[in-house]
């Protein structure tokens, strides 16, 4: 692990990592807490029919991902306050339908085609210089608009009726938490893939919330599990030799699914505390 | 007593039938006025459309002579406790704060002292001062309960709307619960939904009937044909100060309130 430090490649996967967890601990404590996991799963979906769409236009891949997934948040958004009942289905057609897109776009494309897999799963042992620096300007941004709304979004989280009633306008503020989904999701898609983008958001939150007694605790713990999560599998993946982003989501699988016995253990202690 | 919810000729459907038809009400100041009928007879709605969360078809909604809209933070809200999410990593002191948050302007809506302040009074008026650290996960039925309605009298209402409060909590706990309700009258109007007549309290002034249409005799009596008009079924009506009695069709057709 510590010779490894001595590429520029490792360095920047272990800044990217660490960007990426603070950015899916920030969003995912809200993805979580709001039950709208596979709705973060249906945007990062729709991103990559984007990917396939900004290929074929002959345009920044990263562009179409980010019109695409902006513009799914935003409908799903809408539909959302026309009839709640639906998303569920909803969620599902559109995640379909984005996959099938992008492969489709990315075959017809005549020349060159990149590989599915590195969508799916990313690389985050590949992160030029660059790209570092724009994922460092988006999660400061997405920290900055969170930590504003932050009594309105945890209101409108916890109660969305409840923040009707107190005139705190819940649709604009789910509109804004749903586009800085969408904005994380394309931020991560091309670093670590769709995969591990969905993982990020939901597992760290999800494992953190199991011993949380308040979102900002939340919101900490899902950030350091991630960046936890996300060490370890760098570290097994470049020790192994075997894939980065997989290894990640496998290595915060066996901890959320490894937390979920004790949980209520922790809860029983605290009670007799 | 000046009127803060009038409600007049009110309709709305809802998948082409009729939820609230003709409904006619007034709430004046300081009543305790409680709105009882069969479950899915429209008493939620007919709560939701107060607070201007569900627009009518027709008629007039008047909140202490504005809209709903405009006058919603006079406006208390207890919503039904099986809407809550107690998983929600949140302390009873967190979530009852947040009531003030209609209070706040600006972008930023930080907390200040005066919000603390009134959110512990809210507990103080509830009891729950000694819960105040813990997440809503690890407290009782009863102890959310409270905590719900502290978090609307954090925001310091003229008006104070339940729905279904008790449905949770043990008859002790109920009659505690009525107890605080009552002191709380002095200074705020109450109105409590219920299909749970049995559980009624005896403070009640004022009684309406709601199955789509309302049945009411501006007072807390309910009568008969309040029941035969609300209620598709014939109803035992128990009294109060006497548990369990089960008033007969022939006895003086009272229920509750104390003269």
């Amino acid at each position: 692990m510590i010779e490894a430090l001595g590429f520029e490649f490792f360095r920047n996967a272990l800044i990217a990592r660490f960007l990426a967890s603070i950015a899916c601990g920030v969003i995912g404590s809200f993805v979580v807490v709001k039950r709208m996991a596979s709705l973060a799963g249906g945007i990062s979906h729709a991103a990559f029919g984007g990917i396939g769409l900004g290929y074929f236009l002959g345009i920044d891949p990263l562009a179409g991902a980010a019109a695409v997934a902006l513009g799914t948040s935003g409908a799903t958004a809408w539909i959302r306050m026309k009839a709640d009942q639906h998303l569920d289905t909803l969620v599902g057609a559109v995640w379909a339908t984005g996959m099938a897109a992008g492969i489709l776009f990315i075959y017809i494309t005549p020349g060159f085609a990149p590989d599915l897999f590195s969508y799916l799963f990313g690389n985050i042992l590949l992160v030029p210089r660059g790209t570092l620096w724009l994922m460092a300007l988006l999660t400061a941004g997405i920290c900055t608009i969170v930590a504003i709304l932050y009594p309105r979004l945890v209101a409108v989280t916890f109660d969305e009726e409840y923040a009707a009633v107190m005139d705190l306008h819940p649709n604009r503020i789910m509109v804004i938490l749903l586009l800085l989904t969408g904005l994380t999701v394309v931020m991560l898609i091309q670093i670590v893939g769709i995969i591990l983008v969905i993982a990020l958001l939901t597992l760290p939150a999800a494992t953190a919330r199991l011993f949380s007694r308040s979102m900002k605790e939340l919101i900490v713990g899902a950030s350091l599990l991630g960046i936890v999560f996300t060490t370890a599998g760098i570290w097994l993946s470049y020790a192994f030799d075997i894939p980065s982003g997989a290894t990640i989501v496998i290595v915060s699988a066996c901890v959320y699914f490894g937390a979920l016995p004790l949980q209520r253990r922790i809860q029983e202690h605290r009670q007799t505390s | 007593m000046k009127p803060v919810i009038e409600v007049e000729h009110l309709n709305l459907s809802q998948n082409g039938n009729f939820v609230l038809e003709d409904i006619n009400l007034t709430i004046r100041e300081h009543e305790f006025h409680a709105i009882i009928g069969p479950n899915g007879g429209g008493k939620t709605t007919l709560l939701k459309v107060i607070l201007g969360l569900i627009r009518p078809d027709s008629g007039m909604v008047r909140v202490m002579d504005g809209t709903p809209d405009e006058m919603r933070s006079h406006l208390g809200y207890v919503p039904q406790f099986r809407t809550f999410d107690f998983q929600f990593p949140i302390s009873v002191q967190d979530m009852v704060v947040s009531g003030r948050l209609g209070r706040l302007k600006g972008p930023f809506r930080r907390f200040t002292h005066e919000d603390t302040d009134a959110a512990d009074e809210a507990m103080e008026t509830m009891q729950i001062t000694h819960l105040k650290n813990l997440p809503i996960h690890d407290i009782s039925g009863g102890e959310r309960q409270r905590a719900i309605i502290a978090r609307a009298l954090a925001g310091k209402p003229s008006v104070l709307l339940l729905d279904e409060p008790t449905v949770y909590v043990d008859g002790p706990t109920a009659v505690r619960f009525y107890d605080i309700l009552s002191q709380l009258r002095e200074s705020i109007t109450i109105v409590l939904v219920t299909h749970d007549i049995s559980a009624l309290s005896p403070d009640v002034t004022h009684i309406s009937c709601v199955n789509r249409r309302l049945f009411t005799h501006g007072d807390n009596q309910i009568t008969d044909d309040m029941l035969a008009g609300a209620y598709p079924c014939p109803v035992e009506l128990i009294a109060h100060g006497v548990p369990h009695r089960v008033i007969t069709e022939h006895d003086n057709r009272v229920f509750g309130g104390r003269k």
